[in-house]
């Protein structure tokens, strides 16, 4: 009902400090020698490595490259996880027959697959796409099952006494019943995704950010690798704070405020 | 003529080797409101999912005459549907959508929620929850109400003020009423008749009817004197009235 207002002395300046005197602290071990230059990049030199990545448009076709992928990968798993986690939440004996191998998979990390992606797919998109459509799509088949099998029979019984039948129940109850708990987990996904994409590129790509951290290994410009984390980690933080909306949505706030 | 809107017959229920029910035998007259309470675990939520057709007896027959709508005891709410929402819910066949509103519009005002339409269940209180099921139930033209420990998840005070809400709501939009309860002020202080089962299997034991109208004080001798009828019946409290040879309640069996 109320909110709490956002406290900007508590809220922004804190992380603000943080972040300024992790820079500070950089700045301090690269200025004492410790490391040599090449192993370890001084602030100044990544945001020269910066502004020449940027003139030289790479680092944003790498970004818009992954980013592809990772969209691709994701909504593929999505569309096809969220009804195959409905059908076996919905029935037992599937879920029974099924519920082992997808454990299996799940436990299985997505980049064993790598060479058997690149044996089908080759070197590009499709591979970097299927490895993450791999890494999403079974926790997203286990978290809807589990929230479609826990659903309280109450919603159905309330359903049926007010004539809600067939398709409706599917669009009136169930979907509205799991949604808060299919959003935590497209956010968990999400990340595990970008994390994917990167290795997938590392080894499997010609472009992309995993890529591009590979190319700048082999060329030893540090302070390029140390550029490519940078952006590889705010995008992450990006993907998750816009699926982070979708948890302010008016209709599924009940399942966050228990 | 007064239609019998609900009418068992016999109504036997096993489960596998468990009887939960015997023989239980019951008409209810229309307009009327039948408190039915027992011991903990006696079969009373069996007998209402078999009222409310969820489940079917093992042997007898049910008849039901009438669109039948179901009170939880919390939690009976869609979440993800706001106040006005779910009450709309009891209002599906009334296909104007002005006239729906207004309808909404007035039910929020007989449970005196006016400027909660668009709040959500988590934003209300658990009386104010109930009070929202009340409505949605009583929406349209429903027949039969069954109530399942209504009142049981809201502390003492707000449950005797929901108990005289819905002797005010019932007033205003008449039904036939099945509530089943294992608080027998509850029980006392509504219904018309109350219907005292035994231990598992249950059986009815005894069966008592209260005159005095609604809303009744709690403290009203007609409702403590059936509190103290059922509270011996289920062997709680001793016999003085029956020693005192001043027994004007009938025992069925």
């Amino acid at each position: 009902m109320e909110l709490r207002r956002p406290n900007t002395t508590r809220t922004v300046l804190p992380p603000l400090a943080v972040t300024v005197g992790m820079i500070l602290l950089w700045q301090a071990v690269s200025a004492s020698g410790a490391f040599h230059e090449s192993a370890f990049p001084s602030p100044l030199a990544v945001l020269r490595g910066f502004s020449e990545e940027l003139k030289n448009g790479r680092l944003i076709n790498d970004l818009i490259t992954s980013l592809f992928r990772v969209s691709c990968g994701f909504v593929l798993a999505t569309a096809l996880g969220i009804p195959t986690g409905l059908w076996l939440g919905q029935k037992l004996a599937a879920r029974l027959a099924f519920l082992p191998i997808i454990n299996f998979f799940r436990n299985l990390s997505p980049l064993a697959w790598m060479p058997f992606a690149i044996l089908w797919f080759g070197v590009g998109d499709a591979s970097a796409i299927f490895l993450i459509f791999l890494s999403a799509v079974f926790p997203v088949i286990l978290a809807t099952m589990a929230a479609v099998a826990n659903i309280p029979t109450v919603y159905f019984r309330v359903a049926q006494n007010y004539g809600i039948n067939g398709l409706e129940n599917l669009t009136n109850v169930t979907l509205p019943a799991i949604l808060p708990q299919v959003i935590t987990t497209l956010r968990v996904t999400a990340g595990l995704a970008w994390l994917v994409v990167v290795a997938a590129e590392m080894i499997a790509g010609r472009d992309g950010l995993g890529f591009a951290v590979m190319d700048s290994r082999n060329g030893l410009r540090s302070d390029l690798l140390v550029v490519q984390m940078i952006v590889i980690g705010l995008i992450g933080v990006v993907i998750d704070r816009l699926l982070v909306q979708l948890t302010r949505i008016q209709s599924v706030r009940w399942g966050y405020e228990h | 003529m007064s239609i019998k809107p609900l009418r068992l017959e016999k109504v036997s229920r096993w489960f596998d080797a468990v009887e939960v029910l015997r023989e239980v035998s019951l008409t209810i007259t229309r307009g009327e409101f039948v408190a039915v309470v027992g011991p903990s675990g006696c079969g009373k939520t069996t007998l209402l999912n078999m009222l409310s057709g969820f489940d079917l007896p093992t042997s007898g027959s049910i008849e039901r005459a009438g669109e039948v709508r179901m009170v939880y005891q919390q939690d009976g709410l869609f979440p993800w549907l706001t106040v006005a929402q779910n009450i709309a819910l009891g209002l599906r066949q009334v296909k104007n959508a002005s006239e729906q509103t207004q309808q909404i519009n007035e039910l929020v005002e007989l449970i005196r929620l006016d400027g909660f339409e668009n709040h959500y269940p988590h934003q209300l209180s658990g009386g104010m929850r109930q009070r929202v099921e009340m409505a949605r139930a009583l929406a349209g033209d429903s027949d039969i109400l069954l109530l399942d420990e209504p009142f049981s998840a809201v502390d003492y005070l707000t449950r005797l003020r929901l108990r005289q809400e819905l002797a005010r709501l019932l007033d205003e939009r008449p039904r036939t009423v099945v509530l089943v309860t294992h608080d027998i002020e509850e029980a006392a202080q509504l219904a018309d008749r109350v219907i005292v089962l035994s231990e598992r299997p249950a059986r009815i034991r005894y069966e008592l009817s209260i005159s005095a109208p609604r809303p009744r004080d709690l403290t009203h001798p007609e409702v403590v004197s059936a509190i103290h009828r059922i509270l011996t019946e289920l062997g709680i409290e001793h016999d003085y009235e029956k020693t005192a040879g001043d027994n004007h309640f009938v025992a069925v069996e």
